[in-house]
């Protein structure tokens, strides 16, 4: 299958044509920056590297899942509203009756729980695709939704915002699954690290190898157009939609197990950081590009700044400030990148 | 001659109190080209969208491949080979060349899995047997030329199978070098026994690539004419209407004479 007519583009083009070549580039600067500057702080070191990671984990699994939907054309403003509520969820169902709760055991909890979160991505889906509005606006009522229900509910059941005692009733290994601590050169690794992993992976293959993937690319690029060629639009965007809901039900579980509590706060601003991974890894904000792959190096610039921030002993006031300036930078940096490649 | 695969008779289309076609009738044989030239507002755009079965005709008879037929939605006649390529084309700029070509009917290897591989050779056979080099699949459709764009869209189309081609003036928005790419292509689809319906309101884009020619006016057909029996100047005539044309001469001159 060669052709003399294809002109042999260079690896660099090649690779700048990628759309988290911008982000891997950026996570390079960022690591030599701290690499340099907090030597002394210890940056380099299993200890630094385990706390950047445990910190990049939940934090990444939704930004795979929001890169996912962000590349079909929308936007999930509620899914760290989602993380607290699935928490809540969780616990609400677990804790005894005498408490206030449901007082069931773990694995139904678990299995409730996901039901009812994978409904609130149902919920967000049907609305954004019913009412037509922008996913923008549907999905910052239903932050406030579900993080009204997430304080409310439990405080009328148990007059608490908090639930804890998850181990207590943890009989099914669950804690083992999402909570485990993996030893390596003197630091713990969270195991949720291996799930973020895990669902990059199965992102990327659904992404660029199987036509659902096609699918997100087209939708996102243009619904009108995928709509006339036959792609199921609607269902597609509720299912991603439900994706999402997915994601931050796997991080509220890792947190539940290990924080072993809920509390009805957590989550808060996630929804935001986990877009900023997103389009610091190179996924447009209109949608129909991406990858899956930019925001994981998205998900740990944003790790790696805030880890490196505390070692350097900064005051951690202006660790925003930073990452406001990279979210811009990067923005900045992808757009003259795509220009440059789609020129070439 | 062939049969002819796709006819309406006598079809008509109101919108509310509007009159958008009235007692159209045309045809096209597989192998042919029917070049359907009107100005605007001419109903052309509704008779096109009569035809992809987005309208219903409110009255006459739409028949294909010799029976009477009536589609529910474009779905309907595309699936029956009725393909059609707006202006617009429905291509997304941002993918590349092979994910536009099979999006909506990707082929499959193992499970979902996209078959990835068969895809890019197709998309480059379908061009090469279109007489397009695409050099790279992979490049985004977004850096094609209008021509180009329009050719992967026609390309796309015969690929899956259509049996009859609407073009909705193809040529409309692109130079002279462009739009002579897509008339061969044209040309391309109808020596593969395709029925195509060429839209346009430029004879000279019409005239090199047509079978018959049916000229549309104010919503009714003003002639049906065999290439033999019409030479460009007479077409160009009757298309912009001789005596408004004559008109218009008149006035340019008296203008130009004053000034």
């Amino acid at each position: 299958m060669t052709d003399e007519r294809v002109r042999q583009v260079s690896l660099a083009n090649r690779l700048l044509t990628r759309p988290e070549f911008g982000a891997f580039l950026a996570l390079v600067v960022v690591w030599v920056f701290f690499a340099i500057v907090a030597f002394d702080n210890n940056f380099v070191s299993w200890v630094t590297t385990a706390a950047i990671l445990n910190r990049a984990a939940p934090l990444g699994i939704l930004a795979v899942a929001v890169a996912l939907l962000m590349i079909a054309g929308e936007f999930d403003l509620s899914i760290g509203s989602i993380v607290g509520f699935a928490g809540m969820a969780i616990m609400l169902l677990i804790t005894p009756a005498e408490a206030g709760g449901f007082g069931l055991p773990v694995w139904m909890a678990v299995l409730i729980a996901l039901i009812i979160t994978l409904l609130t991505g149902f919920f967000n889906g049907v609305l954004v695709m019913a009412t037509r509005l922008p996913s923008f606006i549907i999905t910052l009522g239903s932050l406030f939704i579900f993080r009204g229900l997430a304080v409310a509910i439990p405080r009328l059941m148990t007059n608490r915002t908090q639930l804890g005692g998850f181990e207590d009733y943890d009989s099914g290994g669950w804690a083992a699954a999402f909570a485990t601590k993996i030893e390596v050169g003197g630091a713990r690794f969270d195991i949720a690290i291996i799930w973020w992993i895990v669902i990059a992976a199965i992102a990327t293959i659904v992404l660029l190898k199987t036509h659902i993937g096609n699918w997100i690319f087209g939708t996102g690029g243009d619904a009108n157009a995928a709509r006339n060629v036959g792609v199921p639009v609607a269902k597609l965007k509720i299912a991603l939609f439900m994706v999402t809901a997915l994601a931050a039900f796997t991080v509220a579980l890792i947190q539940a197990t290990q924080l072993n509590s809920a509390d009805s706060l957590r989550g808060t601003l996630k929804e935001f950081e986990a877009i900023i991974a997103v389009v610091v890894g190179g996924t447009l904000l209109t949608g129909g590009y991406g990858s899956v792959l930019g925001p994981v190096f998205g998900a740990l610039i944003f790790a790696m700044v805030q880890q490196g921030i505390i070692i350097t002993g900064v005051d951690g006031d202006w660790f925003r400030v930073f990452v406001g300036g990279i979210l811009v930078l990067a923005v900045i940096f992808n757009n003259f990148i795509r220009q440059r490649a789609s020129k070439r | 001659m062939s049969d002819k695969i796709l006819e309406i008779q006598g079809v008509s289309k109101f919108f509310g109190s509007v009159i958008a076609l009235q007692n159209v009738s045309m045809f096209v044989r597989p192998g042919e080209v029917t070049c359907l030239l009107g100005d605007n507002g001419a109903g052309k755009s509704t008779l096109i969208k009569t035809l992809a079965g987005v309208h219903k005709p409110s009255e006459g008879k739409y028949f294909f491949e010799g029976s009477e037929t009536l589609f529910e939605s474009p779905r309907e006649a595309l699936n029956a080979g009725i393909a059609t390529v707006y202006q617009d084309l429905a291509m997304i700029p941002l993918m590349s060349i092979w994910r536009n070509f099979f999006l909506g009917s990707e082929p499959l290897k193992a499970g979902p899995i996209f078959d990835i591989e068969n895809a890019k050779r197709i998309t480059r056979e379908e061009m090469a047997k279109m007489g397009i080099d695409i050099r790279d699949p992979d490049q985004p459709v977004g850096t094609l030329s209008g021509g180009e764009r329009q050719s992967v869209a026609i390309a796309r189309a015969v690929y899956f199978g259509a049996k009859v081609l609407i073009l909705d003036e193809p040529t409309a928005a692109l130079g002279v070098k462009q739009a002579g790419v897509v008339l061969r292509y044209i040309v391309e689809a109808r020596n593969r026994g395709i029925g195509v319906i060429f839209i346009t309101h430029n004879p000279h884009h019409a005239y090199p690539v047509g079978d018959h020619f049916v000229i549309l006016k104010r919503g009714q057909i003003f002639g049906d004419y065999a290439k033999e029996e019409v030479p460009i100047d007479h077409l160009i005539q009757m298309m912009a209407g001789g005596a408004d044309l004559e008109q218009l001469q008149h006035e340019l001159a008296e203008a130009t004479g004053r000034s």
